[in-house]
C-alpha cells in the first residue's frame, strides 16, 4: 500500500472510533503538556535566578574577609563574618589595578533614621560614589554619593524609595536633614524603587559614605569590597591581581576570599538546570504511561477490527501492509496527542507568565524537542506489538469474527 | 491446462479430543472459465474447500496447483500477492468496511496493492457504472440495501480482474429477487471468462451452474462432470 493511502487508511480508522482515539490522544497530550509546563517552571526558575544575579552588577568581583576552604563558591562564606579585617585602604589599593573599572568598599549595619518625629529602623550601607553604578542601582531624584576622600566622607545620605515615602510622604526629601544613629545627614539622593529581588532590597536602604558608616558602627572593617572588571574577559586576571595585592598588604597571608559573579552564576545555573532535567524526567514518566495506554488502545483496536483484518488479508494485503497500517494509526494517535499537548503546554506556560510576569516561564527548546520525540517514540514502540499481532492473525479465523 | 488442481487434499481440525476431517482425500480439477456450484449439507466442508482454494487456509496434506503452480508451499506474503492479483472473494455477509464509502470499498484491493489513485478512480468509476451503483458511490455500507452491498462486494471482487471468483453463499442474506440479480451479475462475469465457484444451499441456483459438486463429510460425493464423463463411458462402452 502507498504511504499516502496507509496514512489515510489509519486516519479513517482512528476517526472511526472517536472514543478510544480521544482517550489516547488525551493521555499523550497530558504527558507532553506536563513536560512543557514543568520544564517551563524549572527553566523559569533558573532564568529568574540568573537574571537576579546579573542584576547585582556586571563583571562583578567580590572580596570577602576570611579564607574559604575551597576554590569554588561556598554559600556559607557569604554569610559568616570577619575573622580578619578588610579595610578601606585595602579597597583603595585596588583602585589603581589594571583591569578594574570601579571599586567600592562596603560596610553594613542597622541603625535608626529619624525625621520630623518619625523613627524607623533601616539598613545602612557605607560605601563610596561608585557603589551605585557598580550595583546598577538607579537614582530617582538628586544624585549619588559625592566623589571625595574615602576616609573623610561628608555628612550626606542617599535613601531608598520606601524610606522616602514613609519619612517624607508628599514633601521634598532632597536637601532635608535627617538623623541616622547619632549623625545628622543631608539627603542628596533617592534611589529608584527595585522591589524584592535576590540581591539587596534597596527600598529600605540608606547609603552613606563608608567612613561615616564605620564611625557609626564603631568598627574599621569592611563587609565586602566590590570590583567591577573592565570586561568579562578581564575577570580572571583581575581576580588574580586582587588576590595578589591583598596578600601583599596582609603580610603574605591569603586571608580573603575572592568570588566572581561568574562562578556563583555557574553554580546556580547548574543546580537549577539539573532541577529542570529532573522535573522533565518525572514528566517523561507520564509519557511512558501514555505510551502504554496507546498500546492498550491499539490492542483493543486489533480485537475490534479482527474481521476487518481478515478481510484485508483476503483482499490481498500482506502482513507488512497490515503492520504498517496499525503502526501508522498508533503513530498518528501519539503525534496528534503530542501536538495537542505541546499547544496545551505552551498555553499553560503563557498563562503562568501572565499571572507571574516576573517569572520567565518559557519551556527550553531541548525539553520541547525531547518531549515530542519521546511521545512519538513511545507511541511507535508501543504500537509495534499490537501491529504485529494484527499482522499475524489467521485470515480464516479473523474472517469468521466479522 | 487446468486452472485448479487439487490432489490428495486433507484438512483436519482438532476439536477438543476429536479430529474433524473437514476435507478428506479430495481430488479435483477445475478448468479456466468453468462455472461450478458447490453444494452439500451444512458442515460438509464447502467453506473449508473455498478457503483453501482462496489461499486463506492451507491443507494438512496434498497439493494445490493454481495455474500450474504449486501454491501450497508459497510464503504467506507470496500467497497474499496471488490473492491480490488472481482471486476475488464474495462473502455471504458482504464483508464491507463500514467506515469506507462504496467507492472506497470497491477500490480497497487496488489500494492495498499500491495502485496509484488516478488509475483506481478510473477503474472504480467504470465498476460503479457496470454494477449500477453510480449514485451510491459516496454512501457508507449502512446506507445501502443488501443487494447494493453485495453488488459493491462483487465490484470489489472483480476490480483487480482476477482469474477466479470464489463466492460463499453469496445470496444467503438476500431475498429471492435480489439474490437472482446477484447471481445474474456473477454469471455475466463468468460469461466474460472468469472462473466462478459458488457455494450454495439453493438447489435451483446450483442447477444453473454448468457443473455441480456435492460434498458430504469432507468428501466429494458427486461431481456432475465426472458423472457425465462416466455416463459417456457407459454409453460408449
Ligand atoms: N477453524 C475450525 N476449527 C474447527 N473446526 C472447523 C473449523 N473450520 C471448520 N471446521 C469444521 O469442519 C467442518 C466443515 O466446516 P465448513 O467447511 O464450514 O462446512 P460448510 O461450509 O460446508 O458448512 C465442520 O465440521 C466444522 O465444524
Ligand atoms: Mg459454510
Amino acid at each position: 500500500m502507498r504511504l499516502a493511502d496507509t496514512l489515510r487508511f489509519a486516519r479513517d480508522a482512528a476517526t472511526g472510533y472517536p472514543m478510544r482515539t480521544t482517550l489516547s490522544v488525551l493521555a499523550m497530550s497530558i504527558g507532553v503538556a506536563a513536560v512543557v509546563i514543568l520544564t517551563a517552571l524549572g527553566d523559569g526558575a533558573r532564568r529568574y535566578v540568573v537574571g537576579q544575579f546579573s542584576s547585582l552588577g556586571t563583571n562583578l568581583i567580590i572580596v570577602l574577609p576570611g579564607r574559604s576552604g575551597t576554590g569554588g563558591f561556598n554559600p556559607a562564606n557569604a554569610i559568616t563574618s570577619t575573622p580578619r579585617d578588610l579595610t578601606i585602604d585595602d579597597a583603595g589599593s585596588l583602585r589603581r589595578l589594571p583591569g578594574t573599572r570601579r571599586v567600592a568598599p562596603l560596610a553594613v549595619g542597622t541603625s535608626e533614621i529619624n525625621y520630623g518625629g518619625k523613627l524607623r529602623e533601616v539598613m545602612v550601607a557605607g560605601s563610596t560614589a561608585e557603589f551605585i553604578p557598580i550595583r546598577n542601582f538607579e537614582i530617582a531624584q538628586g544624585q549619588g554619593l559625592p566623589e571625595e576622600d574615602w576616609n573623610r566622607g561628608s555628612s550626606v545620605a542617599v535613601i531608598g524609595a520606601k524610606i522616602r515615602e514613609e519619612m517624607f510622604g508628599a514633601n521634598q526629601a532632597i536637601g532635608q536633614l535627617v538623623r541616622v544613629g547619632d549623625r545628622r545627614l543631608r539627603i542628596v539622593g533617592v534611589l529608584k524603587s527595585t522591589g524584592q529581588g535576590l540581591g539587596m532590597n534597596t527600598d529600605e536602604l540608606v547609603i552613606v559614605p563608608v567612613s561615616l558608616a564605620q564611625a557609626m558602627f564603631n568598627s574599621n572593617t569592611l563587609f565586602r569590597i566590590m570590583i567591577e572588571a573592565n570586561s568579562r574577559d578581564a575577570i580572571p586576571s583581575t581576580k588574580e591581581r586582587v588576590m595578589e595585592t591583598l596578600k601583599q598588604r596582609h603580610r603574605g597571608e591569603e586571608d580573603v576570599t575572592v568570588i566572581t559573579q561568574d562562578a556563583v552564576l555557574a553554580t546556580f545555573d547548574k543546580l537549577l538546570g539539573a532541577l529542570t532535567l529532573a522535573v522533565a524526567g518525572i514528566a517523561a514518566i507520564s509519557l511512558a504511561v501514555a505510551g502504554i495506554l496507546v498500546m492498550n488502545v491499539m490492542l483493543v483496536a486489533v480485537t475490534q477490527r479482527t474481521g476487518e483484518i481478515g478481510l484485508l488479508k483476503a483482499l490481498g494485503a500482506t502482513s507488512r501492509t497490515i503492520r504498517l497500517a496499525f503502526l501508522a494509526e498508533a503513530a498518528m494517535l501519539s503525534a496528534v496527542g503530542a501536538l495537542v499537548g505541546y499547544l496545551l503546554g505552551q498555553l499553560g506556560a503563557f498563562a503562568l507568565r501572565q499571572f507571574f510576569p516576573v517569572f520567565p516561564a518559557y519551556p527550553p527548546d531541548w525539553a520541547v524537542i525531547a518531549g515530542l520525540t519521546t511521545a512519538l517514540a513511545t507511541g511507535l514502540i508501543f504500537g509495534v506489538m499490537p501491529a504485529r499481532r494484527a499482522a499475524r492473525l489467521d485470515p480464516v479465523q479473523a474472517l469468521m469474527k466479522h | 491446462m487446468a486452472l485448479i488442481e487439487l490432489s490428495g487434499i486433507e484438512r483436519r481440525f482438532l476439536l477438543g479430543d476429536t479430529t474433524v476431517h473437514a476435507l478428506a482425500g479430495l481430488n479435483l480439477q477445475i478448468d479456466a472459465g468453468e462455472y461450478v456450484a458447490v453444494m452439500g449439507p451444512s458442515g460438509s466442508g464447502k467453506s473449508t474447500l473455498l478457503n483453501l482454494l482462496g489461499l486463506l487456509d492451507r491443507p494438512n496434506e496434498g497439493t494445490y496447483k493454481l495455474e500450474g503452480r504449486d501454491v501450497t508451499t508459497l510464503s504467506p506474503d507470496e500467497q497474499a500477492t496471488v490473492r491480490s492479483t488472481r482471486i476475488g472473494f464474495v462473502f455471504q455477509s458482504f464483508h464491507l468496511v463500514p467506515r469506507l464509502t462504496a467507492a472506497e470499498n470497491i477500490a480497497l484491493p487496488m489500494t492495498l496493492a499500491g495502485i496509484p489513485a488516478v488509475e483506481r478512480n478510473k477503474r472504480v468509476a467504470q465498476a460503479l457504472k457496470d454494477f449500477g451503483l453510480e449514485n451510491r458511490a459516496d454512501h457508507k455500507p449502512d446506507q445501502l440495501s443488501g443487494g447494493q452491498r453485495q453488488r459493491v462486494a462483487i465490484a470489489r471482487a472483480t476490480i483487480m480482474q482476477p482469474a477466479l471468483i470464489l463466492a460463499d453463499e453469496p445470496t444467503g442474506n438476500l431475498d429471492r429477487h435480489t439474490g437472482e440479480e446477484v447471481v445474474n451479475l456473477l454469471e455475466a462475469l463468468n460469461a466474460k471468462g472468469v472462473t466462478l465457484i459458488v457455494v450454495t444451499h439453493d438447489q435451483g441456483m446450483g442447477a444453473r451452474a454448468r457443473r455441480q459438486l456435492v460434498m458430504e463429510d469432507g468428501r466429494l460425493k458427486a461431481d456432475s462432470r465426472a458423472a457425465s464423463i462416466s455416463n459417456l463411458a457407459e454409453i460408449s462402452g
